[in-house]
């Protein structure tokens, strides 16, 4: 199937919800090392509601915790033949420990290259509080699969 | 550690180069912290035995977001979290075990951003020997704390 028949579809959305255990490890495997990104108190200090999630964490909310590559089979592709071309954020709010997140993901490009020999996927993503519906901010990531035949060449 | 007073307002001007640095060697165990704490359990990053075997690779191969996730902090220790309005990348190589990522970022365009001075700032991290791993840009608005 052509990358493009891909465009427009809407993957599941869910909830996310934000725990200081899980920023404190991934501040951790980060190198992060800073009180603000680990103690509550510096964290409200510096003005945040709790301990802010560093700036890439809303790609790991947007892995759906049920069931974490789902977007590769809605993209109809292996783990093995994915690569992660390209990632973008654009921030509103900060999120925080303790914030549930909702995520929406849709499929909002599809392209081929090399004669199909690559195609890619862009995914984009938005973030917003379960709560209060205000979004905390936006993401595109670009999946690019290897097909093992150029269909198309 | 640097802080957001260690770039003045004299930085934010097209041309400026940020302070780089150069980052610790990436290791097993950081990629298996990654792993756990990004919750991306993809074994190409952390099984021997899948990369070998499976995937058909010499090594495993580090998380492309864990580049940007050190990218990123690289960005945070020069400007306030809070200052950052965007930031994107583009994976154009893939870390491996032992890379040491050299950061460097340059003020590439200042501009008005929801009536906010920002500047776009051009980011670059590449490993020893001076193979690009990946590029991106940021947009960080001028005095937020």
């Amino acid at each position: 199937m052509n990358a493009k028949e891909y465009v427009g579809r809407q993957l599941s959305s869910f909830t996310f919800d934000v725990e200081r255990s899980q920023l404190r490890l991934f501040a951790k495997a980060i190198g992060e090392t800073r009180n603000l990104y680990l103690d509550v108190d510096a964290a409200k200090a510096a003005g945040y509601r709790d301990l802010p999630a560093p700036p890439t964490f809303p790609f790991t909310i947007g892995m759906n915790p049920d069931d974490q590559f789902d977007m590769l089979k809605a993209i109809d592709v292996e783990l093995a033949r994915v690569l992660h071309g390209e990632q973008s954020f654009e921030y509103f709010i900060p999120i925080c420990a303790g914030d549930r997140v909702l995520v929406k993901r849709e499929i909002v490009d599809a392209y081929e290259k090399r004669g199909g020999a690559l195609s890619f996927f862009v995914i984009g993503l938005t973030y917003e509080d379960a709560r209060s519906a205000q979004p905390f901010c936006s993401a595109r990531q670009v999946v690019v699969a290897r097909n093992p035949v150029a269909k198309n060449a | 550690m640097r802080n957001a007073d260690e770039v003045s307002e004299a930085t934010w001007q097209e041309g400026t180069e940020l302070p780089s640095r150069t980052l610790p060697a990436i290791t097993r165990t950081a990629l298996a912290l990654y792993a756990g704490g990004s919750g991306d359990h993809n074994p190409l990053h952390i099984d021997l035995d899948f990369a070998r075997n499976v995937a058909k690779m010499d090594d495993v191969i580090g998380h492309g977001m864990l580049t940007m996730a050190l990218i990123g902090r690289y960005l945070t220790e020069l400007v306030p979290q809070r200052a950052v309005r965007s930031y994107s990348l583009r994976f154009i190589g893939m870390s491996k075990v032992g890379d040491r990522l050299e950061c460097t970022g340059r003020v590439t365009k200042l501009l008005e951003k929801d009536g906010q001075r920002c500047a776009e700032v051009e980011l670059e991290a590449k490993r020893q020997g001076g193979e690009t791993l990946a590029t991106g840009t940021a947009v960080v608005a001028i005095g937020a704390t």
